[in-house]
């Protein structure tokens, strides 16, 4: 290099600032190309991260069991459909000696119901549930006590409240022990009210109402089957081997031989997890698309302003070239141009970038994310861009004859 | 110093071949004060951008201080403009916005001088052309003669073999122009080789030898015998 390159960044910087509108012009096509790669990609890594800790919340080491697809003929009806887990199914897994793998296991029967309190009223989950329950799912109680055995034997009309449910009929913020609300018309004394477990979208856990088993089946929904089984096995390393321990079990006990005709399935956390991050990822891979479309504009944008640049400095690289710089002096000083560039729009797009994700994220009530691999692949883009897109101006300035650059008008 | 031979410029734009210069030589001796002559369209221009390294001849040899200036690349054309010629353009050709004293220092930067020795030798050359007092001006904020003035000085700054100017008082008023002259003349004195481009007899009437073009051939090489005398006196 010809000049010290101090000198050079200098100058750069100086014919930068003495056209201010058309740097800043340029600069904003990168801060929107980096600003939204950044945002957008945490805010995708934001939404993949809650749905993973929404279904871990569930229990990592949990099974669930459910009644396969009602099939009458040939017409199959809809997965969960049959009514053939029961209550006995869910007594054999934890008692049989050929199931070593399972530490717990809850039985439930599970619909949708309108519950009314006083004037206000809502549609929800209502899960009738064992004790063991809160264990297998790891429900915590806010205030009051959960669905106990004694209530379980009594068939007592007690209830424990999603804390959603809470803020629906009661009010946010309310301690509804001891009210009164009706599932199907039938009154339920409130004993409990769980702690929140967060999350909206696909699946609110707080938006729930837990009644005893025992209840929901005879009192409630008048049904002898189970509409779900959850299993907890003993470690996750185990998990396959307590899968299969239950599937076999359920079987014999269903009296079926072949595997493919089960009248249940059975899923691990695990698996309703990888299908989750599946569907986030392509989403977060769709928004990266678009992300990097908007970049790929900027840095045309930078190279339009460079090639303006070029055009409009002709005599005066013209002259520079009539007064000895060679090519290579020419080329560094459009380059490190359009490199300040592509860097300053770069920071700035990092920051915004990182601010829009925070307010996005903070309205959608997601947990914030903001990914250095994210950050580093929008520095390492806007650096290729400021090369790349100003190499080829750059060049092209370079190679221009100093009488013909002289003469040009 | 300077020796041309049998040097030819032929321009083809298409089907049409345009001879701007036809087998010119001549030389130019170390120390020389020259004025080359001709109407516009006559190839003087064509004539100075070679001797410039500014282009290349289509046949012949160029020569400058022994080196054969038309078998260079690009940026060897580049080092010659920038070490051994220095130009003064018709129209001045300051960076805008720029200050005197930089643009004096801009050749010098492409020679890698440091910073410090360019900022002197600029102060100097500004000082012989007379503009100490203007040297932090903007190029812009100084008046045509002013910034003529920058240019020699700044064509001065790497001690050029060569002093080449391109109708180097076109733009300027008779009495700056008459100025921007007397420059030349004195540096001639004290050693520079000079070589001016001119379409304006009076401006030619400073030079010591006057070689006229016509249709891209040397119509007269002659001494001028008024300066020979003017010189004489002088010393």
């Amino acid at each position: 290099m010809n000049m010290e390159f101090s000198e050079s960044l200098v100058e750069s910087f100086g014919t930068l600032t003495l056209n201010k509108m058309r740097t800043g012009l340029a600069i904003l096509g990168i801060v929107i190309g980096i600003a939204s790669v950044i945002a957008l990609i945490s805010l995708g890594q934001a939404s993949q991260k809650t749905v993973q800790s929404q279904i871990q919340s569930l229990g990592s080491n949990l099974l669930t069991v459910q009644p396969g697809a009602l099939t009458q003929g040939n017409i199959r009806g809809a997965q969960g459909g049959r009514t053939s887990l029961t209550y006995d199914d869910a007594k054999a897994i934890l008692t049989s000696p050929s199931v070593t793998q399972v530490k717990n296991v809850s039985p439930e029967y599970t619909s949708r119901s309108q519950i009314t309190a006083g004037r206000n009223n809502t549609n929800t989950q209502v899960s009738g549930v064992t004790p063991i329950y809160s264990e297998v799912r790891k429900v915590s109680i806010a205030s009051g006590v959960f669905i106990s055995q004694s209530d379980l034997d009594a068939l007592s009309k007690v209830a424990v409240l999603g804390p959603q449910v809470v803020t629906d009929l009661f009010g946010e913020g309310s301690v509804p022990i001891g009210e009164t609300i009706r599932i199907n018309k039938i009154a339920f004394r409130v004993i409990g009210v769980t702690v929140s477990k967060g999350g909206s979208g696909f699946q609110n856990q707080d938006d729930i109402i837990y009644i005893p088993l025992t209840t929901a089946q005879k009192l409630v929904f008048g049904a002898n089957y189970l509409s779900s089984i959850s299993v907890e096995a003993k470690s996750e390393q185990t998990m396959t081997e307590a899968q299969n321990q239950v599937g076999y079990l359920l079987l014999s006990r269903h009296k079926l031989s072949d595997p493919t005709q089960a009248d249940f399935s059975i899923f691990s956390q695990n698996d309703i997890l990888n299908a989750a991050s599946t569907v986030t990822g392509t989403f977060t891979a769709l928004l990266s698309g678009i992300a990097a479309i908007s970049l790929l504009v900027g840095g045309i944008g930078v190279m339009n302003i460079m090639l303006v640049t070029v055009t409009e400095r002709t005599r005066e690289i013209g002259l520079r070239k009539a007064l000895g710089a060679k090519k290579k002096v020419i080329i560094t000083q459009f380059l490190l141009e359009s490199i300040i560039l592509a860097f300053t729009g770069g920071i700035l797009g990092i920051i915004i970038g990182a601010l829009i994700s925070f307010i996005l994220t903070k309205v959608l009530s997601l947990p914030y994310a903001l990914s250095p691999s994210s950050i580093l692949l929008a520095t390492g883009v806007s650096g290729a861009i400021g090369i790349l897109f100003g190499w080829y101006p750059a060049k092209k300035a370079s190679s221009l004859q100093p009488i013909e650059a002289l003469r040009y008008e | 110093m300077i020796s041309v031979n049998k040097l030819s410029k032929i321009y083809v734009n298409g089907d049409v071949e345009t001879i701007a210069l036809k087998d010119v030589s001549f030389q130019i001796n170390e120390g020389e004060f020259v004025a080359i002559m001709g109407p516009s369209g006559s190839g003087k221009s064509t004539l100075m951008h070679i001797l410039g390294a500014l282009d290349t001849p289509t046949s012949g040899t160029y020569i400058l201080d022994g080196q054969n200036v038309g078998k260079l690349k690009d940026d060897e054309l580049a080092e010659i403009r920038n070490k051994k010629i220095g130009f003064v353009f018709q129209s001045y050709n300051l960076l805008p916005r720029t200050t005197a004293l930089k643009n004096v220092m801009l050749p010098m930067a492409y020679a890698d001088i440091p910073k410090k020795e360019r900022e002197e030798r600029a102060k100097k050359y500004l000082k012989i052309v007379g503009l100490e007092d203007r040297m932090e001006h903007l190029s812009n904020q100084l008046s045509g003669g002013q910034q003529q003035r920058v240019a020699i000085a700044r064509g001065l700054s790497m001690n050029p073999k060569l002093l080449l100017a391109d109708e180097p008082t076109g733009n300027l008023a008779t009495a700056q122009g008459e100025e921007i002259i007397e420059i030349f003349q004195k540096l001639n004195q004290q050693g520079h080789t000079v070589v001016i481009i001119t379409h304006e007899p009076q401006i030619a009437e400073h030079a010591k030898r006057i070689i006229s073009i016509l249709d891209g051939k040397i119509s007269s090489d002659r001494i001028n015998p008024k300066q020979i005398k003017f010189n004489r006196k002088g010393k």
